[in-house]
């Protein structure tokens, strides 16, 4: 296995490792703004390093540096795109902060630092 | 190193299965669309994923490209048009 497969194949597998950790967040966390968050880490580290594996299989080539533009693409536009959405959401009137406690959880004693439950 | 690469692509799509049912099953529009925002990142990665696979990576990373900016131009038109419309409202 040469140092180039080697290489890609770490950055392969990290940028899936990233990927899952921000799924498993999008499945789990219970707010809108909770998951914007969570698909930074999917803009960030997950994709770029899944192009930056293909890069580096490429080679110095023109694909490499399509590849490497198109990282520096998602860099810009991902903070555009996130902080639109959570404005937007915002401006819709949903409300961040908010713990949706379930009905069979007693409210005043679950959460006694008061604050986070008064707002629905 | 093609196993590898049907591997990953494998992972990635199966990966994108909480974002579809999140678009199918969304309460409001806004969960539809940070859904929608999340599965048009991770096409283009899939997409170079599938280049690699078919070992034609040049011709997939140009695809990839522009699927990733319709994906950015439609979350910016959809986020503008629902912030107009709850804003008439």
């Amino acid at each position: 296995m040469t140092l180039q497969a080697a290489l890609t194949t770490l950055a392969l597998a990290m940028g899936l490792f990233f990927v899952a950790v921000s799924v498993v967040g999008f499945r789990r966390l219970p707010d809108i703004f909770c998951r914007l968050h969570v698909l930074g880490i999917i803009d960030t580290l997950g994709v770029p390093l899944i192009l930056l594996a293909a890069a580096i299989h490429a080679g110095p080539t023109l694909a490499a540096f399509k590849l490497i533009l198109a990282l520096a693409l998602i860099a810009i536009t991902s903070p555009i795109i996130g902080h639109l959405l959570a404005r937007a959401a915002l401006e819709a009137g949903h409300q961040p902060g908010v713990i949706e406690t379930p009905a069979e959880v007693p409210p005043a004693a679950a959460w006694s630092g008061g604050g986070a439950q008064e707002a629905r | 190193m093609s196993t590898v690469f049907l591997w990953a692509t494998l992972i990635t799509l199966f990966l994108m299965m909480p974002f579809v049912s999140r678009v199918i099953t969304g309460p409001t529009i806004f969960d539809r669309v940070v859904a929608l925002n999340g599965l048009g990142t991770l096409v283009p990665a899939a997409l170079v994923l599938v280049g690699l696979l078919y070992d034609r990576v040049d011709m997939f990373a140009d695809l990839a490209l522009a699927l990733f900016f319709l994906n950015v131009f439609t979350t910016l038109l959809i986020a503008r048009y629902v912030r107009e419309r709850t804003e008439a409202k």
